[in-house]
């Protein structure tokens, strides 16, 4: 297999079950580093899967069985060598509903940093003030609560800053990888431009991808897409192209809205 | 047009005789709650004083106070609590985020549950063979509250792990996905969220080791002792059991003096039973996740 660094993720032969169900079939992805990816395709068809199995969290489930390699960065993240926690730090994960912590803002940002020191000293308080600003700033957010960082952030702030938090609270470990599901499907068409705007922002310093059924959002937010079916890639290109000229029958329908 | 119809009034009819119905219920359900604690205080109010609860009961028990049952009653409630408090909630955090759902773990929960239900005077059968015959603490306060522990144990565990449980799942998967071990989850997001029904269930089985009288009267409460006791090796006397020996075992007592037992006792566990759901209150307002 001859992968070089321009890929953050490639999965070769990658096939996976629950159970005796298998989800996803000879998943063959080369996903470019430092730029914005979007998955699209029907409900079902392993989108979600695909991203979860990226920083392993199908695993909780117990009953996963993967084939094939996933590697990050040409490392291949199922090795038994491979601690999760050192993984889940270089790959974060944003969810489909924002799951800020019951603690305050400030907490939240700077949780998995102060889980991941291993300076073997405490965090000072001035570092810790500046990495929290860092975050904040990153995601757009530090203006509307610099002024409330110990209020809880469950409560109070808006289903847009949520989300931006729960961006947020992943950057000060410096991941490598940001995964999102569905990101903005619980948000307004306000908030969901916010959010998009969030996402184009941090495109180059960080490998994005994102799950999405919002066709619009997939075109008018990456660069490359990957359109799946029942388990299946079907299509991985650049997102005009896909849009413009799709390769494949199956692809230019699901975009002309003709099953989904 | 917009009249009443027949059918209108006949299901208004209907309606009534259920709201009246469970209406009805629910008077039957508090008139026994209001004659026993209306009886309690117009029979035993008079025999309250300071004297009867800080002094000791004199003339064959027929007179005086009941400190040292007060005294002992709060003894076993404190080292039977040290006991359960732990272990349960320990078990419960393991039942909760560690143990894989499987079988097994099932039935250790549905056990669990059951154990709740199992008399007290069974669990005062054990308490005599294991802590006081086996492991060799005698009929003392510390076989009398681990008794009551092992008694108490079961709900523990039950409402810890249901209220460990009521912490929703996305709050677990935001911390692993972070990185956190299960530990740092528990640490800062399960237990802090989980605290307030952890506490009510603790105190309500507070007032429940306080009443019961079974599982103490054969591994360490004492009907009459002159003394308070100076260690958990140590009998006692305890205001359940007081209340049993002074309403049926002692002849010619001036009736307030049971009511005015029972109504300390009834006292107690009111006044915790209050503190519970003060607390829980408190606790839940400032959470809205």
């Amino acid at each position: 297999m001859t992968t070089s660094p321009e890929f953050a993720i490639t999965t070769k032969d990658m096939n996976l079950w629950y159970g005796t169900f298998q989800a996803l079939f000879d998943i063959n992805l080369r996903i470019k580093k430092g730029i914005i990816t979007s998955m699209i395709g029907p409900s079902g068809c392993g989108k979600s899967t695909f991203l979860r199995s990226v920083d392993r969290i199908n695993e909780r489930l117990g009953y996963v069985r993967i084939t094939g390699a996933v590697d990050v960065f040409n490392q291949n993240i199922y090795a038994p060598s491979v601690e999760l926690s050192q993984l889940r730090k270089q790959v974060g994960m944003v969810f489909q509903r924002p799951n800020p912590l019951p603690i305050s803002i400030r907490d939240n940002v700077l949780f998995g940093y102060r889980i991941h020191n291993d300076s073997g000293r405490k965090i000072s308080k001035s570092d810790e003030e500046a990495v929290l600003e860092d975050a904040l700033r990153q995601v757009l957010l530090w203006d509307q609560v610099k002024d409330r960082l110990d209020q809880k952030a469950s409560v109070g702030l808006s289903l847009e800053e949520m989300q931006k938090l729960c961006i947020a609270r992943l950057l000060p470990v410096k991941p490598s990888i940001l995964l999102m599901d569905e990101p903005c499907s619980a948000l307004d068409p306000k908030g969901t431009a916010a959010v998009e705007e969030l996402i184009w922002e941090l495109r180059g310093r960080y490998s994005i991808l994102i799950v999405t059924h919002n066709m619009a959002q997939a075109r008018r937010a990456s660069e490359e897409c990957i359109f799946m079916l029942m388990g299946k890639v079907v299509e991985h290109t650049s997102t005009e192209d896909m849009f413009v000229a799709p390769a494949h029958q199956e692809t230019a329908n699901y975009i002309e809205g003709r099953y989904g | 047009m917009f009249e009443a119809a027949p059918i209108n009034l006949q299901n208004e009819q209907v309606q009534n005789r259920f709201r009246l119905m469970f209406g009805g219920m629910m008077v039957i359900l508090i008139i026994p709650v209001v004659i026993i604690l209306a009886t309690l205080v117009i029979k035993g109010w008079p025999a309250i004083s300071w004297t009867f609860l800080f002094t000791d009961p004199t003339n064959g028990m027929t007179a005086g106070g009941i400190f040292p049952a007060l005294f002992g009653t709060i003894w076993l409630v404190v080292v039977s609590l040290l006991a359960s408090v732990p272990l349960g909630v320990a078990a419960a955090v393991y039942l909760s985020e560690y143990a894989p759902d499987n079988m097994l773990t099932r039935m250790i929960n549905l056990a669990t549950i059951n154990l709740a239900g199992v008399p007290s005077i069974v669990h005062a059968l054990f308490g005599v063979g294991a802590f006081v015959i086996f492991f060799r603490f005698g009929t003392s306060i510390l076989a009398a509250s681990l008794t009551l522990a092992i008694m108490t144990l079961p709900v523990i565990i039950v409402s810890s792990w249901e209220s460990m449980q009521a912490v929703p799942r996305a709050f677990r998967e935001a911390c692993w996905n972070m990185g956190a071990t299960r530990w740092q989850t528990i640490r800062t997001v399960v237990l802090p969220n989980a605290i307030p029904g952890i506490l009510t269930g603790v105190i309500l089985q507070v007032s429940r080791a306080a009443g019961e009288t079974a599982p103490i009267m054969f591994t360490g409460a004492a009907m009459f002792l002159p003394f308070l006791p100076n260690s958990v090796f140590d009998q006692t006397m305890a205001l359940a059991l007081h209340l049993f020996v002074v309403a049926t075992q002692v002849p010619d007592i001036p009736e307030s003096l049971p009511f005015g037992v029972a109504l300390v006792l009834v006292g107690i566990v009111l006044i915790m039973n209050t503190l519970a759901i003060w607390f829980r209150m408190r606790l839940r307002g400032k959470k809205k996740w």
